[in-house]
């Protein structure tokens, strides 16, 4: 395995727009919303940024294609941008594209944007669109909830849990992550609910009902990073620094090895946990990882990905949730901003919110929902895709000698 | 004795069953004359299906246990054929994963079009597989649409073991305009029954039937099945007294539970009359439309082995009751349902991409790797099989009529669908490989992890901008359909 980049890169500024249904915004304007708090973050003139990354899902949609809208709607000062676009995974990429930029040294100071303006599609939900003209040919065009709701089966089958078991499980999840959301100021749903409304709520894609699923979400959310050296010049005594950032992307053979992968989890997820925890010098997550924000764009994918993390045991993720573990006082806390279920899910923007999320929390920053214990070490799990073909993308950052 | 004629058969029905009682309860209001139509079912393809997939699906119950590599030709007889112009034989050919080097052949034109096909095959030297099928198109509230059915039957003429033999043939053609339907219309226009009974079925079609009996020098009387595409039972009735046809020998139009399937019908029915006959008995074969086919078989020693995968009365049994009126008019584009902006995907199908992957596409062709085993679809330059990497080592490895299980599945409500909620998930084959389709005929009830399925031929999804059809193969319970 590679060196890494532990240490190597230090986050300087970040920036989050008020995330939710901005009929009155687009992506541009959003963009300089996340921008303006960035910047002023970090202390530093637009000039100083010497290249950018731009993160967008569904640019067919929004804001067209290549890294002109960021230069334009920023009027960064003629340096080279580039657009990164990875499923929902798309954020994280960003960010990686930003931090490798700083870590190899060509770079002194990197911008990384994620943006998704999706409310201007007509109705809910992600866009329905190709997925490329063989795939058109022979694959299913199921919708988000109806991909992701398929772990549920074979996880029930493989590990003897009841539906009803599962069912309550998953509904912990979305009624945690509501109750994280209220306390959070931006995010797009903010209002507490119980668990039997999660339970008796309308069927999406069959186990996932209404609360089982994230909206989705106009947005945008950006980080400037840089050497730790120059982080101290800029004044952190104490920067939040990249420990890792790990991204697998599935090579299809969860989609087309029969026998082969299960159902029950995403093997990307695994791969990339391993080598981040390799990366940050981490042996026992569960106990040495003090925040996480995952990709919960689903209930049951926040479920496995207890798992898949390594932080629950295989088969006993549902059991952990139910036990309180990663609600926002719990162990661990899981989602203590909301989520993806609850903050909000503007694609391109995800990953970089929940980077947000966690240097907030490691600052000290958080406001209302910030975690007391005073965490040193946070995790964001960003996926993109589908179960059986997907990118899954770790950052772990965290204060320095963590 | 020659070794050419009929060397197998077989039928597809559709699995729902329309409620006539559901048609007539809705249009009571305004035609109130159906009412003695009301009793029964009939046969309804689903929203997926048409005229090429019902084909496929009768091929291919009729070539099991054939040697595929014999057939020399195909054609395909109907009058609601999806294109105009796309031979539809082409596209049945590479569902069947039937050779390049085969003839193909569309027919149509006329209610007779399949019979025309049959004497054709017979009359030739070549192995041809025969196929009539036809989706259905009737007003709502018409009498059409109570007595239709859809469905599909194929007979496989050639050299080899035939099951029977063609003992004499004889057609008759005049314009005689019972019905008709102009090119690029939707619905046939319908003339007085009373006429057609008269002057069309008791006169043109009984005639000829009289003719290829004197020309044969067999007594109508020494028929034992006899195969009469007509939907009202009177006329049947009629038509038996004047040729004095021995009692019980016209064979069962399955008017009751299934319809008067089209093109296709005079196939179907001698698929059930083959199924029944005994060695050494005569089955006469009738097509009506601008004239008539008549066609006089002989059942061979070989019959008595002839046992179908799947028999007319399993497949007759295997159907589901369905009251849903409302659905039926929605899936044959006779009510335009809100089906907001989700269904809007662009489903533009580029000429070139399904060339290059029509065998994937069409005939659901995997791959195997002849280094490793290793199974999969779509195929690919380098192996999916992670020990070991295997660079164009693959062969073709067809999965459409291999038995599948369920590994994950769900049942989305959210993505556009004609037919809510679209089952689909992940399948494992029996014997490798792996594939994420859309589930068909499926509830709630019949699917579960390990489940075992079958691949069938379907509408995968309609580019309604250029008005072109795009299949795929989808999976049904392994039961379904008497399998």
């Amino acid at each position: 395995m590679a060196r890494g980049i532990k240490d190597r890169v230090a986050i300087v500024g970040m920036g989050c727009s008020r995330f939710g249904e901005r009929w009155n915004d687009d992506a541009e304007t959003l963009m300089v919303e996340a921008f303006d708090e960035c910047i002023a973050d970090a202390g530093i003139d637009v000039s100083r940024i010497d290249a950018a990354w731009l993160g967008v899902g569904f640019e067919a949609q929004n804001i067209g294609p290549s890294g002109i809208p960021l230069a334009t709607a920023l009027r960064l000062p003629d340096i080279g941008v580039t657009k990164v676009e990875n499923y929902c995974a798309t954020g994280t990429d960003s960010f990686r594209g930003a931090v490798y930029a700083v870590a190899s040294g060509a770079a002194d100071i990197a911008l990384a944007m994620g943006v998704e303006k999706l409310k201007d599609t007509g109705y809910g939900g992600l866009p329905a669109r190709s997925r490329g003209l063989n795939f058109d040919m022979y694959g299913v065009t199921g919708s988000a909830p109806g991909n992701f709701a398929q772990i549920a089966a074979p996880y029930r089958a493989k590990h003897g849990v009841s539906r009803d078991d599962l069912k309550r499980a998953m509904a912990h999840v979305s009624v945690k992550s509501h109750a994280n959301g209220a306390k959070n100021p931006k995010a797009h749903l903010r209002k507490a609910i119980d668990i039997e409304t999660v339970l008796n709520a309308p069927m999406i894609a069959e186990p996932l009902g209404l609360f089982d699923c994230c909206g989705v979400s106009d947005g945008a959310a950006c980080a400037i990073v840089t050497t730790p050296e120059i982080a101290r010049e800029l004044g952190r005594a104490d920067p939040v620094l990249v420990k890792s950032i790990q991204l697998v992307t599935s090579n299809g053979w969860e989609l087309q090895h029969g026998g082969g992968w299960d159902g029950t989890y995403f093997h990307t997820t695994r791969k990339a946990a391993a080598r981040a925890y390799a990366e940050a010098g981490v042996t026992d997550p569960r106990e040495e990882i003090d925040l996480l924000e995952v990709h919960d764009c689903f209930s049951i994918t926040e479920l496995v990905t207890m798992e898949d993390l390594f932080i629950s045991k295989e088969g006993q993720a549902w059991k952990d949730i139910l036990d309180g573990f990663y609600d926002a006082d719990g162990h661990t806390p899981c989602q203590i901003d909301g989520g993806l279920k609850c903050f909000g899910h503007p694609i391109g923007a995800s990953g970089l919110r929940m980077i947000y999320e966690n240097y907030l929390q490691l600052q000290g920053r958080a406001g209302e929902r910030q975690r007391a214990d005073g965490p040193k070490l946070a995790l964001s799990h960003n996926l993109g895709g589908a179960p059986i073909q997907n990118v899954s993308a770790i950052t772990i950052v965290g204060l320095e000698g963590a | 004795m020659s070794d050419f004629g009929i060397l197998s058969c077989g039928v597809y029905l559709p699995r729902r069953r329309l409620d006539r009682s559901a048609i007539y309860a809705a249009n009571r209001w305004f035609a109130p004359g159906l009412k003695g139509l009301a009793r029964g079912h009939r046969a309804i393809a689903n929203w997926d299906e048409d005229a090429v997939t019902m084909a496929v699906e009768a091929a291919r119950a009729c070539l099991d246990g054939c040697d595929r590599a014999a057939v020399e030709g195909l054609t395909l007889a109907s009058v609601t054929h999806p294109f105009a112009d796309r031979s539809n034989a082409g596209i049945v050919k590479e569902a069947l994963n039937l050779s390049d080097g085969i003839a193909a052949l569309d027919a149509g034109g006329s209610m007779r079009a399949a019979t025309s096909a049959l004497r054709d095959a017979l009359e030739g030297s070549r192995t041809r597989l025969c196929i009539g099928s036809n989706l259905r198109k009737a007003r709502p509230a018409s009498e059409a649409e109570l007595i239709q059915g859809d469905g599909a039957a194929a007979i496989l003429i050639g050299r080899g073991t035939p099951i029977a033999r063609l003992v004499a043939s004889h057609s008759v053609t005049v314009d005689f305009v019972d019905h008709f339907r102009a090119s690029g219309e939707i619905f046939d226009y319908q003339w007085e029954s009373r006429w057609v009974r008269e002057e069309g079925h008791l006169a043109i079609l009984a005639d000829t039937v009289q003719a290829l009996l004197a020309e044969a020098r067999v007594a109508a009387g020494d028929i034992d099945h006899v195969v009469l595409p007509i939907a009202p039972g009177g006329t049947i009735k009629a038509i038996a007294r004047k040729l004095g046809l021995k009692d019980g020998a016209v064979v069962d139009t399955l008017s009751a539970e299934i319809g008067d399937t089209g093109v296709g019908h005079s196939l179907l029915l001698l698929a059930s009359a083959l199924e029944r006959a005994a060695p050494g008995e005569r089955i006469l074969v009738a097509g009506f439309g601008q004239g008539a086919d008549v066609l006089l078989f002989e059942a061979t020693e070989a019959i008595a082995d002839h046992r179908p995968a799947r028999p007319i009365a399993a497949c007759v049994q295997d159907g589901v009751v369905d009251d849903n009126y409302m659905r039926f008019l929605f899936h044959r584009g006779l009510i335009g349902l809100e089906r907001g902006i989700r269904a809007e995907l662009d489903q533009k199908q580029p000429g070139t991409t399904l060339y290059r992957k029509r065998t994937a596409v069409l005939g659901l062709v995997g791959s195997r790797c002849t280094v490793t085993g290793t199974v999969q679809f779509p195929p690919s330059g380098i192996s999916v099989d992670p020990n070991g990497r295997n660079q164009g080592t693959q062969e073709d490895y067809p999965l459409a009529d291999r038995t599948a299980r369920i590994v994950s599945y769900t049942a989305d409500a959210l993505g556009h669908s004609p037919d809510p909620p679209t089952y689909y998930g992940t399948l494992d084959f029996d014997g490798g490989g792996r594939l994420v389709t859309e589930f068909a005929e499926v509830g709630p009830d019949d699917v579960e992890v390990g489940r075992a399925m079958r691949m069938v031929f379907r509408v995968k999804a309609e580019d309604e901008h250029r008005h072109f059809t795009k299949y795929f193969w989808k999976a049904v319970p392994l039961n379904e359909g008497g399998a």
